[in-house]
């Protein structure tokens, strides 16, 4: 006779149901709808419409440029933050990197209207410079999520490693690209993929920054949902799904990413 | 002084952090081929002089030559000189073979040309890949670890890590290696073998070590001079030997070895007496002098019942392996003794130590004296900031207070001693150590304790860096906080200066 006893695995009950329902069957309806027409049969229909059409793969291109060059800014600026804030001689490391994450706190929507008249008040219209004042924006927004990981790896650099190389004959550049860069490898790529992907979908930030004039992957999910056009929407999600897979699949091979990530929050 | 092999030279090396001084004009030089170690407790200076050497650090004042030349101010990177560091400070991005090889691959060595002119010029060039690939395996195979070659650095253990890190300096040929306490984190055994291996090999590389360490047994094992160091000062330079049978103060003689350490006064004529007892000795000290007596305990010999020395009671014997350790009380002072013999405990026994075991050191101090003391308005002395309770009519023979506190003279004169500068005197056993901060006038830090026979001597010292040395019978331990009280009428002052300055008119 075997009795029902309350084991530590039930304590995964709750998230489990929760995973089952806003995450699995949420992503077979997506899959569902992406691959059938209006009379739901199976069809690969939605699929060729969305490639046969000029504009959306125009939209894929303008959506991954976008999100390379805000990761590549935001890296360009982020990572000597981060090394200035993450040194020993540093005074009060975390007044410093409140003023950094601070930004995050205040509404997103809020944070980013307020941006867009501060543009237009400097003289970046948003409605004539699109992709500029939509780069801006994307930067802003970003840009803590960026900090935080790479400071957390940097915080974890050891000061002898630097010293080490030092003593064994490497000049300064030399320990930073031999050294410094490659341990903090793992920072840089979780800091990455934290900002591309989301770059890549979002769509308030080019909706209020570059007054609709852009249209990235999010903005036409947004467009195709509001329209009714559901199976259309849904393919277009599969293909973003997809190449965020790629993208995580590219960097994998990077180890330790998660215990930098975790420390988000 | 032979200078002709001098590889590197400390010339009045001083280092201050923020007012703190680290290493306090270290003069010094190291033999091209020795072993030197860096002896001391943690916070005595050997790391820093390591790093001032390595190039980490700049020296505050003096000079540090390497084959004569001036290297102070050179960068890291540019001095012949390679570090093992003490948690081995690898690369985990690197397997084995790169981490060895990082030093080799950033090197270029000078070679001859001629050009198209027909002259001959110098040129340099990296190594080349089969060059690198030669010394490396050279270098892992020195540190036994030549199968290694392509292992992760995470997937290896502490001490083959440290053969690495060992590895990856000597490849590069320093002209000196230096060592922070490689063989700190790992556990007894592996640090044993170590330390010989470690030894083999300086033999074998003829590079110049210089090893940091806090573990007596490990300096005297390997080097062939110490550096003993104590708050940034040099204490003693010497043999193994020399350290461990002549030590030039009771720091030393506590520090390495074990020993039995008495405060004694010599009586003339090669003649000590401590112990209650006067001993035949062979140091020579000005008559009545009071010293300090260190006999280590392997020195101290059984004799006939009654026909020894000095005779005492043995209290306590704990079996080591190769000896015992007993324990001897003659009257109030311990005595350790170590003997293959076996006595019975809790019986009367007689020992002797013979003249020449019987080594006599000057005492650094002999009693507390404060030469920046001065008098408050409420007649109280000021000492290392704290303001003490005092006799002031001390300082006019015959003299009394007054009701308004002024000290009045047998000749009626009146002196007022505000702020007036004194010099105070203090002995060891004069002061009281209390075990909370509030409850004394100052407090410190108690930074060393030395057991004299029958008392330990320690010395705290304040957050300004003033010291009280104090005798007690109490055990205290190192890095308690505490605070010192010391009874008015034990404290002895005298005036600096002429004391027509304070009359009042």
């Amino acid at each position: 006779m075997s009795k029902i006893k309350f084991t530590r695995k039930w304590l995964a009950l709750p998230y489990a149901l929760f995973m089952i329902l806003f995450v699995v069957i949420p992503l077979f309806l997506i899959l569902a709808y992406a691959f059938t027409d209006a009379e739901g049969n199976f069809t690969f229909n939605n699929l060729l419409t969305f490639f046969g059409n000029g504009s959306s793969i125009n939209t894929i291109l303008v959506s991954f440029i976008i999100g390379v060059a805000n990761t590549v800014i935001c890296l360009l600026i982020g990572y000597p933050v981060a090394y200035f804030l993450a040194h020993r001689d540093m005074k009060m490391p975390a007044v410093m990197m409140l003023l950094f994450i601070m930004p995050m706190w205040i509404n997103f929507v809020l944070r980013t209207a307020a941006s867009r008249d501060l543009l237009f008040w400097i003289g970046i219209n948003g409605g004539e410079y699109p992709y500029l004042a939509t780069m801006i924006g994307m930067v802003y927004n970003y840009l803590p999520f960026v900090i935080l990981p790479l400071y957390t790896t940097m915080t974890k650099l050891d000061y002898s490693q630097i010293e080490a190389a030092s003593d064994l004959g490497a000049r300064p550049r030399q320990t930073f690209t031999k050294v410094i860069l490659p341990m903090t490898a793992p920072g840089i790529v979780s800091a990455a993929t934290m900002v591309f992907m989301p770059t890549m979908s979002s769509f308030v930030i080019s909706d209020v920054m570059g007054e609709r004039k852009l249209s990235l992957i999010g903005n036409s999910i947004q467009l195709y949902f509001d329209q009714g056009l559901w199976h259309m929407g849904s393919i277009v999600a599969v293909v973003m799904l997809l190449l965020i897979a790629i993208g995580m699949f590219a960097t994998k091979n990077v180890q330790k990413e998660d215990d930098v990530r975790g420390t988000m929050l | 002084m032979d200078k002709e092999n001098v590889i590197i030279e400390l010339v009045g090396v001083s280092k201050v952090y923020n007012e703190t001084v680290a290493v306090d004009n270290f003069n010094f030089y190291v033999k091209k081929g020795e072993f030197v170690s860096f002896l001391g407790p943690s916070g005595c200076g050997k790391t820093t002089t390591l790093r001032m050497i390595a190039g980490f650090e700049h020296p505050t004042e003096g000079k540090i030559l390497l084959n004569g030349k001036d290297i102070s101010e050179l960068p890291p990177y540019e001095r012949p000189v390679n570090t093992v560091f003490q948690k081995y400070a690898l690369f985990p991005h690197l397997d084995v073979y790169d981490n060895v090889a990082f030093g080799l691959k950033l090197k270029k060595i000078p070679y001859e040309t001629t050009d198209k002119q027909g002259n001959k010029v110098t040129k340099y060039r990296k190594l080349t890949k089969a060059e690198i690939s030669k010394k490396v395996t050279e270098a892992l195979k020195i540190v036994d670890l030549e199968e290694f070659e392509w292992r992760d650095i995470t997937t290896l253990s502490g001490g083959q890590q440290q053969r690495i890190a060992i590895a990856r300096a000597i490849v590069n040929e320093p002209q000196i290696l230096l060592l922070d306490e490689p063989l700190g984190a790992l556990d007894l055994k592996m640090r044993k073998e170590m330390q010989l291996e470690l030894k083999e090999m300086h033999r074998k590389l003829g590079i110049t070590f210089i090893y940091v360490t806090h573990d007596q047994e490990e300096a005297l094992t390997m080097s062939d001079t110490i550096v003993v160091m104590k708050d940034g000062q040099i204490q003693q330079i010497g043999t193994p030997e020399d350290i461990y049978n002549e030590p030039k103060n009771a720091f030393v003689a506590d520090f390495i070895g074990e020993s039995n350490l008495y405060e004694g006064v010599y009586m003339g004529n090669r003649k000590v007496r401590f112990l209650n007892h006067i001993f035949d000795c062979v140091d020579d000290f000005a008559a009545n002098e009071k010293v300090n007596v260190v006999v280590r305990p392997e020195d101290v010999t059984f004799a006939e019942a009654g026909k020894g020395m000095i005779d005492g009671i043995l209290t306590e014997k704990v079996f080591k392996g190769i000896h015992y350790e007993y324990t001897m009380m003659v009257g109030r002072n311990e005595v350790t003794i170590q003997s293959t013999e076996s006595k019975e405990i809790n019986l009367p026994v007689s020992v002797n130590i013979a003249p020449d075991l019987i080594h006599i050191m000057k005492k650094d101090m002999l009693s507390n004296v404060y030469d920046d003391a001065y008098i408050d308005n409420d007649n109280r002395v000021i000492i290392a900031g704290g303001a003490f309770d005092c006799d002031v009519t001390q300082l006019i023979p015959g003299s009394h207070l007054d009701e308004e506190g002024y000290v009045v003279a047998p000749d009626g004169k009146m002196y007022d001693f505000k702020d007036a500068d004194v010099l105070a005197d203090v002995a060891f056993s004069d002061i009281e150590i209390v075990d909370n901060e509030d409850g004394g006038v100052v407090c410190g830090r108690i930074v060393s304790m030395i057991y004299l026979g029958n008392h330990y001597q320690v010395l705290i010292r304040t957050e300004d860096d003033e010291d009280f040395v104090v005798d007690t019978e109490y055990t205290w331990n190192e890095d308690d906080r505490v605070s010192v009280l010391i009874p008015a009428e034990k404290i002895r002052l005298k005036l600096r200066g002429e004391a027509s300055k304070y009359v009042k008119n």
